[in-house]
């Protein structure tokens, strides 16, 4: 029963994404009937109690961010629907918007039951045109159907959701970010606290949730909490600040395996048995050199370290960043990690926002000396420079307003510590990178 | 007279209600004018700027921001074609695509064909990782990319 798929349960059906089809199977029936039998405080306290965690990188508890809204608030409070999915790698997000929207727009319609609010921005990166044209026609639906609008089948709530689309920048990702974003402003995001709960959308309380946590939210809702708590792993009783990793998760699997693809699998599920039993292992009869485990800022696992479980604690205990996005990558024992590196580098230098000083500054310099020990020109103290300037940015050093100089900085320690031999062996002798573009111009 | 077409104005203002601030239309109604004009000009800054209350200076400065807008030295050709250079793609040949497209296109990324029909660019992760390598033409993927493949989607977008 646990491994009967709910998120993807309906994507290859014809017109998975029309309104008809998603209620000829069961779809709002539960939200009518929450929308009768239940108080907004039920619902926190189910999706609180359901353990559900954020699925846009940083599990958060998602009931607990409900409730730091203010009591009583005489409003507006805002939903800001994060999905500018900008991760490298991931890709989660849009398969749910572009397949089957109305489970996303449903778990919309719970959360802002929930937190009493009837205005919901859905934020969506511009790359996405084709998920945006479905929802806006999955949106169009349900104000036809008396489902979104003004006090909805009779009762008392009304709800208006607005897609607003992004234009290409990384940082819109970041809650903060998106709101400024949203605002019309760069998309610069906020020092913390005050915190978007407190003050967020044009100043007013905000929960910023990722799609595929709404989603779960429909989920939840409609299956009921011992469901949710049957998949999944439970809190490690050794950790008491665990709090468990339930649920199923759309796992992303790209790079150097036969096939890639995105399945939904119980949280848990080993790197090596994603890479085997769902990429069919890796081309050309090569071996796996590298995995990243959650998109390009958790950093890297070696082969050693594939069967370390990809829950919210599993990257975590071999020096990864955490679960991130789930969105796994293989590289094969053919690659650069130097190349690698480097790509990886070219993507924060290019998405920082600037304003923090040592991540504008810090993400340049890490490009630059990655080029350098590409073209064969790198020094033995370079690897010293790389680490030590990796180290100092970041919210966790206490130098920067968000976490993307964390996420810039993690995949050059992570590779500089587990693959310090490779590294050393290039510059020693001099090798250059075999990529054809070393110089690329600037454009976008 | 003003610079901005009678529809154009109509669906900016159409955003109006949506947002308790006129600020936050700053973004859609780029994005209208972009997709229509395929650059954003001064006059319609100027515009924009005066239908939602806002110095001029202040929707420039959010449209450069995003290095996505183009100005009018500088307009997007017809078709927007960007490839992805990000890991999943990088892993899969994504350079050497790249390298394809300026080498067919006979254009730099950046550059927009003389016929005015492509404009080229570089883009990091797209969101379509399982069809690496992958492009995106305007706003719309496209998956598994071989160099015959772009060879027809150069044609398909010349045509
Ligand atoms: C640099 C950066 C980029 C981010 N990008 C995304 C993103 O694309 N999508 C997303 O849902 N969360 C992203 N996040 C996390 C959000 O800030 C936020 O935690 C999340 O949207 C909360 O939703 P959840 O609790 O449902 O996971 C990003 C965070 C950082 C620091
Ligand atoms: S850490 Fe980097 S991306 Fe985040 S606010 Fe500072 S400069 Fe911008
Ligand atoms: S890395 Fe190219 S689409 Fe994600």
């Amino acid at each position: 029963m646990t491994n009967e798929p709910v998120l993807l349960a309906r994507i290859n059906k014809a017109n998975s994404e029309k309104l008809e089809g998603y209620r000829q199977d069961g779809g709002y029936q539960t939200f009518e009937k929450v929308l009768k039998e239940k108080s907004p405080i039920d619902v926190i306290t189910q999706v609180k109690d359901s353990g559900l965690r954020g699925r846009g990188g940083a599990g958060f508890p998602t009931g607990l961010k409900w409730t730091f809204l203010p009591k009583d608030h005489p409003g507006p409070i805002y939903l800001c629907i994060n999905a500018d999915e900008s991760e490298p790698c991931t890709f989660n997000n849009r398969i749910l918007m572009e397949k089957d929207p109305h489970q996303v727009l449903e778990g919309i319609m719970f959360a802002c039951y929930a937190i009493r609010s009837q205005t919901a921005y859905f934020y969506i990166r511009y790359e996405y045109g084709h998920a945006y044209r479905i929802l806006q026609k999955a949106i169009d639906e349900l104000y036809s159907a008396g489902l979104l609008g003004k006090n909805i089948l009779g009762s008392n709530f009304s709800l208006d959701i607005f897609l607003h689309r992004g234009a290409g920048a990384y940082i819109c990702g970041e809650e903060t970010g998106l709101i400024e974003s949203l605002e019309g402003k760069r998309a610069w995001p906020r020092i913390k606290p005050p915190f978007p709960a407190i003050e967020g959308a044009f100043r007013k309380p905000t929960i910023v949730n990722n799609v595929e946590t709404l989603a779960c939210v429909t989920h939840i809702m409609r299956k009921g909490n011992d469901w949710f708590k049957s998949i999944g792993v439970p809190p490690d009783p050794k950790n008491p600040r665990d709090a468990g990793s339930y649920g199923p998760k759309l796992y992303c699997l790209s790079g150097h395996v036969n096939e890639t693809g995105c399945w939904e699998i119980p949280m848990g599920i080993t790197a090596r048995q994603l890479i085997e039993q769902y990429g069919k292992g890796v081309p050309n009869n090569r071996k796996v050199k590298a995995i990243i485990p959650g998109g390009l800022s958790m950093g890297f696992m070696t082969e050693s370290e594939l069967d370390t479980p990809l829950d919210f604690n599993g990257p975590g205990k071999v020096g990864c960043l955490g679960l991130g996005t789930a969105a796994v990558t293989v590289i094969d024992d053919q690659t650069s990690m130097i190349d690698v590196l480097h790509n990886i580098c070219q993507f924060y230098a290019h998405e920082s926002c600037g304003q923090c000083t040592p991540c504008r500054e810090g993400t340049g310099w890490m490009l630059k000396i990655t080029d350098r020990l590409r073209r064969g020109q790198g020094r033995q103290e370079d690897l010293d420079i790389l680490v030590e300037v990796a180290d100092r940015i970041g919210i966790m050093p206490g130098t920067t307003i968000c976490g993307l100089s964390d996420g810039a900085g993690w995949p050059v320690k992570n590779a500089i510590r587990k693959f310090r031999a490779e590294f050393e062996d290039a510059i020693r002798t001099g090798r250059r990178s075999n990529l054809k573009s070393l110089t690329m111009a600037g454009a976008h | 007279m003003s610079f901005l077409s009678e529809t154009i104005r109509k669906q900016i203002e159409a955003y109006i209600p949506r947002y308790p601030s006129k600020q936050a239309v700053t973004l859609p109604a780029l994005h209208i004018v972009h997709d229509e004009l395929r650059y954003v000009p001064k006059e319609a800054i100027e515009e924009i700027a005066e239908m939602l209350d806002l110095a001029p200076s202040e929707v420039y400065d959010t449209m450069t921001f995003y290095q996505f807008f183009r100005e009018k030295h500088n307009p997007l050709g017809k078709t927007r074609l960007w490839v992805c250079r990000s890991l999943a793609c990088h892993l899969r040949g994504a350079d050497k695509l790249l390298d394809h497209f300026c080498d067919k296109l006979r254009i730099h990324p950046g550059e927009t064909t003389k016929d005015g029909k492509i404009t080229l660019e570089f883009a990091e992760c797209i969101g379509a990782c399982e069809g690496a390598p992958c492009v995106l033409i305007n706003d719309e993927h496209r998956l598994n990319i071989s160099h015959e493949k772009a060879d027809q989607l150069i044609n398909e977008l010349t045509k």
